[in-house]
């Protein structure tokens, strides 16, 4: 039987320069007895050197949770860490086996490590020393974990403030950063740091205003803010009296008859009112456009962001109109801005046509989706919204007046002729529509966007643009 | 008019934020104050600094810049028309005080909002300016939420993103109906439109760190905590599935991090077409737990909805319990061969304990007896799954397993 004598209890480095001794002159984990220094020891023990017998690796999560676990305040944590480590020597997938009694212990234990570490660094009340010549100011805290965490819980304080003095003293240790340099020493007492804190005052002020009378929850507060931590918060002395003047309060709420509203309120108000009107007119584009997003004619309106306007040159020759607004131009509130809106713009390129002096629009005005997930994927509008959105683009083709009118899809073909077809059946042979203008059928390029056979793609698409050359060439000879 | 004193604007603006129901610090990127003057560090899960006796955590300093208003939304407690003492901060005292706090640790950061005053522009600006004086005078590392005012210019927004962590904008009422009717000056298209810069943003700061040509090249930053909103449940007349309805579209029109759902809770001074009743705490519960299934366990909100009556949520057992209910043929599933999908769908097991669950099958069948090393909740399980030496029989059918896990009826007491 060996004798390990740990001095100081919680200290990683100690027990794992012992254990590494231990492991490598593979000495069973029952032939060994841990102590804490002061313990009585036998006069047994077997005191031979260690010889090394085998190299010791372990994995590097079972090293960080020993690593947390040693801080533990059970009594036979250098015991169990050693029977673990051990184990893990022969067996590289023992943390996998969650069902193991030792993994279990041990993912318990580091649970309430970890809880105990998340309590500290929420729970670290500060009060200011003071602040020396260059401004660099100092705090101390008083600090009663469960486990004999300083060390663990001290990295997380030195990362949030660098740019200032600290000390957190516990009952078994005290951390100490100064002239940038952390620090370790012995435990110490409450009396070492000051009993009050000017900003006190503030933060229970806050602390009982914050707090809703009308929703007491007191498990769920005491289930996060255990009372074992409540001697070291400032604010948890509030916690009896606010409860107990909490069922007033709210009855105050509830008999109080509602009284006059605020005379101020009118005078607050007048600019809102002044906003509240509606343009209605049809005269102008900008007009259409303002009232177009006031529109709830048909039901998908109420899940878009807002309704997208057509945009483009006034008088344009040539009007371009698609199905409806996609994902992002539902968010920027433009037509033709997301990945079909780019693949427009390079076909109109190629075809020759400048963009700037077009009118683009869109036959339904609202984005039209089914939610799924972090998406929203696009769905066809019904025959019944085209056709009740349809006022809206008889108003934009009646102050544009354009000669040519380019519908790309089905669902524009039927905005504008009122009639459903399949675009192969009008596609290439231009017709007038009942206000004059000609029509040039073709698919939408999202269709374009679809194809996965990439040599149909590449056709589809010369297709596409030759059609928008017609549209050109004719618009041409209109002028001509 | 004179100056209040601190301690009183503190409790005033404090008082007027609490029904905001967020005071997350998560999600954001990892950052600390290593090798600066400064203080301050983010990254993880968030800290809770304390809890109120109302069971909330206590996150940031979450308070309003001023609670005077232009508008008049009859839920809120500092609408135009209320009675409520008013006041104001300047920025340079809301700096000192999350500054001051921050030291002592009683924070992780400010969450800041405001009243409507002379316009949404110019209360952004005090906003954005609160978040610049933090970051670029007093080299402050930690979180910073700001309350996007819906309206406000996307140039202003842009700015917010730059100093702030995360950004909301606050839908208020899940159904458009229900805003006109009780926020008059508030339109859900400008609060939509709002929620949608804010996405065009964290869309073309993730587009532009995707396109740098170094690793190492600074990303541009824009809130890197997202966007969250919030819904009042029970001021107005909207049905559970209403509401899950809005929320599964604002999640996927807007990659919101977190829909906040607050139960309508008595305000001094309301509005008399607002009954002064008990918040229903119960819903709100029920409400998050619907939310989570959507977003963590594969439900959709129409299977939701299958356990729910008259598209309200059952109150007395939760949402998953009451799907499975209804789908009994679909149980009980094999803890050992069943798929991750199915096991998430399993009343009583979380998605941590189906993680340990596929970890320790994988290594040999789980049984019976170790169940409570995988799971809290064995009991609730039980009727649900079979192991090797486990299979539930009839239980699986039982006409009164509901009874099972609902609490007892309580008598209704006599003295109301």
């Amino acid at each position: 039987m060996r004798e390990i004598i740990l001095n100081t209890p919680g200290d990683f480095a100690e027990w794992r320069d012992a254990a590494r001794g231990l492991l490598a002159a593979e000495v069973p984990p029952e032939d060994i007895v841990w102590r804490q220094a002061g313990e009585s020891a036998s006069l047994f023990s077997d005191t031979t050197p260690l010889v090394p017998k085998r190299v010791v690796t372990l994995p590097r999560d079972l090293v960080t949770t020993l690593d947390r676990v040693i801080c533990h305040r059970d009594a036979n944590v250098p015991t169990r860490l050693y029977t673990i480590a051990w184990r893990a020597l022969t067996d590289r997938r023992l943390l996998e086996r969650r069902t193991d009694d030792d993994v279990d212990w041990l993912a318990k234990a580091d649970k309430s490590i970890r809880r105990d570490l998340h309590k500290m660094h929420a729970f670290v009340r500060f009060r200011r020393l003071g602040e020396d010549e260059t401004g660099r100011e100092s705090f101390a805290a008083w600090f009663e974990p469960e486990h004999r965490i300083v060390r663990l819980g001290a990295r997380f304080f030195r990362k949030r403030f660098y740019g200032m003095d600290w000390a957190i003293l516990t009952p078994d240790a005290r951390a100490i950063w100064q002239n940038e340099t952390l620090t370790y020493g012995p435990g110490g007492t409450r009396n070492e740091v000051p009993d009050s804190d000017v900003v006190e005052a503030q933060w229970r002020m806050y602390y009982g205003s914050i707090f809703n009378p009308a929703r007491v929850k007191i498990a769920a507060m005491r289930a996060e803010m255990p009372k074992k931590y409540w001697h070291n918060l400032p604010e948890a002395q509030d916690i009896a009296p606010l409860l107990a003047g909490a069922g007033a309060r709210v009855e105050r709420m509830r008999e109080t008859a509602v009284q006059l509203a605020n005379p101020r309120s009118d005078k607050w108000r007048v600019r809102g009112e002044a906003e509240a009107v509606i343009a209605g007119e049809t005269a102008t584009l900008e007009g259409l456009a303002r009232g177009l997003q006031a529109c709830t004619r048909c039901p998908i309106h109420c899940n878009a962001t807002q309704a997208v306007a057509g945009e483009g040159k006034a008088d344009a020759r040539i009007m371009l109109v698609g199905e409806q607004p996609g994902d992002r131009e539902d968010l920027e509130g433009r037509p033709f801005v997301g990945p079909a809106g780019q693949l427009l713009n390079e076909a109109l390129d190629e075809a020759g046509l400048d963009r700037a002096q077009l009118y683009v629009t869109n036959a339904v005005k609202h984005f039209k989706f089914e939610p799924r997930g972090k998406r929203r994927l696009h769905q066809n509008p019904s025959t019944g919204e085209i056709d009740i959105c349809r006022w809206w683009l008889d108003q934009e083709r009646d102050l544009v007046r354009p000669d040519i009118i380019v519908s790309l899809g089905g669902s524009a073909l039927r905005g504008l002729t009122g009639k459903s077809a399949s675009i192969a059946s009008v596609r290439g042979r231009p017709i007038t529509l009942a206000g004059g203008e000609t029509l040039v059928a073709t698919v939408h390029p999202s269709f374009l966007l679809r194809l996965p056979d990439r040599q149909r793609a590449a056709a589809e698409r010369t297709a596409f643009i030759a059609d928008l050359a017609a549209a050109r060439s004719l618009a041409k000879g209109i002028s001509a | 008019m004179s100056e209040k004193p601190i301690l009183e604007k503190l409790a005033i603006l404090a008082d007027a934020a609490k029904y905001d129901a967020s005071c997350s610090s998560s999600g954001t990127v990892k950052r600390d104050s290593t090798g600066s003057k400064g203080i301050g560090s983010t990254g993880g899960m968030g800290i809770c600094h304390s809890y109120a006796p109302d069971g909330r955590c206590i996150s940031l300093l979450k308070i309003l810049l001023t609670n005077f208003c232009i508008y008049d939304c009859r839920f809120c407690i500092n609408r135009a028309s209320s009675n409520v003492p008013r006041a104001r901060f300047n920025p340079a005292e809301v700096v000192r005080l999350t500054l001051d706090f921050y030291k002592r640790n009683y924070i992780e950061g400010l969450f800041l909002s405001s009243g409507i005053i002379r316009s949404e522009d110019y209360t952004m600006e005090q906003l954005v300016e609160v978040a610049r004086l933090l970051r670029e005078e007093h080299r402050f590392g930690g979180y910073i939420h700001l309350k996007t005012i819906a309206g406000a210019s996307p140039e202003l927004i842009a700015r917010a993103g730059l100093y702030a962590d995360r950004l909301s904008t606050n839908v208020e009422l899940p159904t458009e109906a229900g805003l006109k009717s009780f926020a008059p000056e508030k339109t859900s298209a400008t609060i939509r439109k709002t929620m949608a810069g804010v996405r065009v943003g964290l869309d073309d700061a993730a587009e532009a760190a995707r396109g740098r040509l170094l690793k190492k090249a600074k990303a541009p930053r824009f809130a890197p905590a997202g966007q969250s909103t919030q819904m009042i449940v029970g001021a107005d007349a909207s049905r559970d599935d209403d509401i899950l309805q809005s929320a599964t579209s604002l999640y996927s029109g807007y990659k919101l991090r977190r829909v906040y759902y607050s139960a309508y809770s008595p305000i001094p001074d309301a509005s008399s077409d607002l009954p002064p009743v008990r918040p229903p705490l119960i819903r709100e519960h029920r409400l998050y737990q619907a939310d989570w299934l959507l977003r963590f366990y594969g439900f959709s909100r129409s299977e939701i909805m299958e356990g729910a009556d008259d598209g309200m949520l059952d109150l007395t057992i939760d949402p998953k319990l009451a799907w499975a209910l209804q789908r009994r043929e679909a149980f009980p599933v094999d803890i050992n061969r069943a798929p991750r999908e199915m096991l998430l769908r399993v009343p009583g097991l979380g998605t941590k304990a189906v993680e340990r669950i596929i970890m320790a099958r994988r290594l040999g069948a789980v049984r019976l007896g170790d169940l409570a090393k995988l799971t809290a909740s064995v009991k609730k399980v039980l009727p649900f799954i079979t192991t090797p030496d486990w299979r539930p029989g009839g239980l699986t059918d039982s006409a009164n397993l509901r009874a099972r896990f609902a609490p007892p009826p309580e008598q209704m007491s006599l003295a109301l």
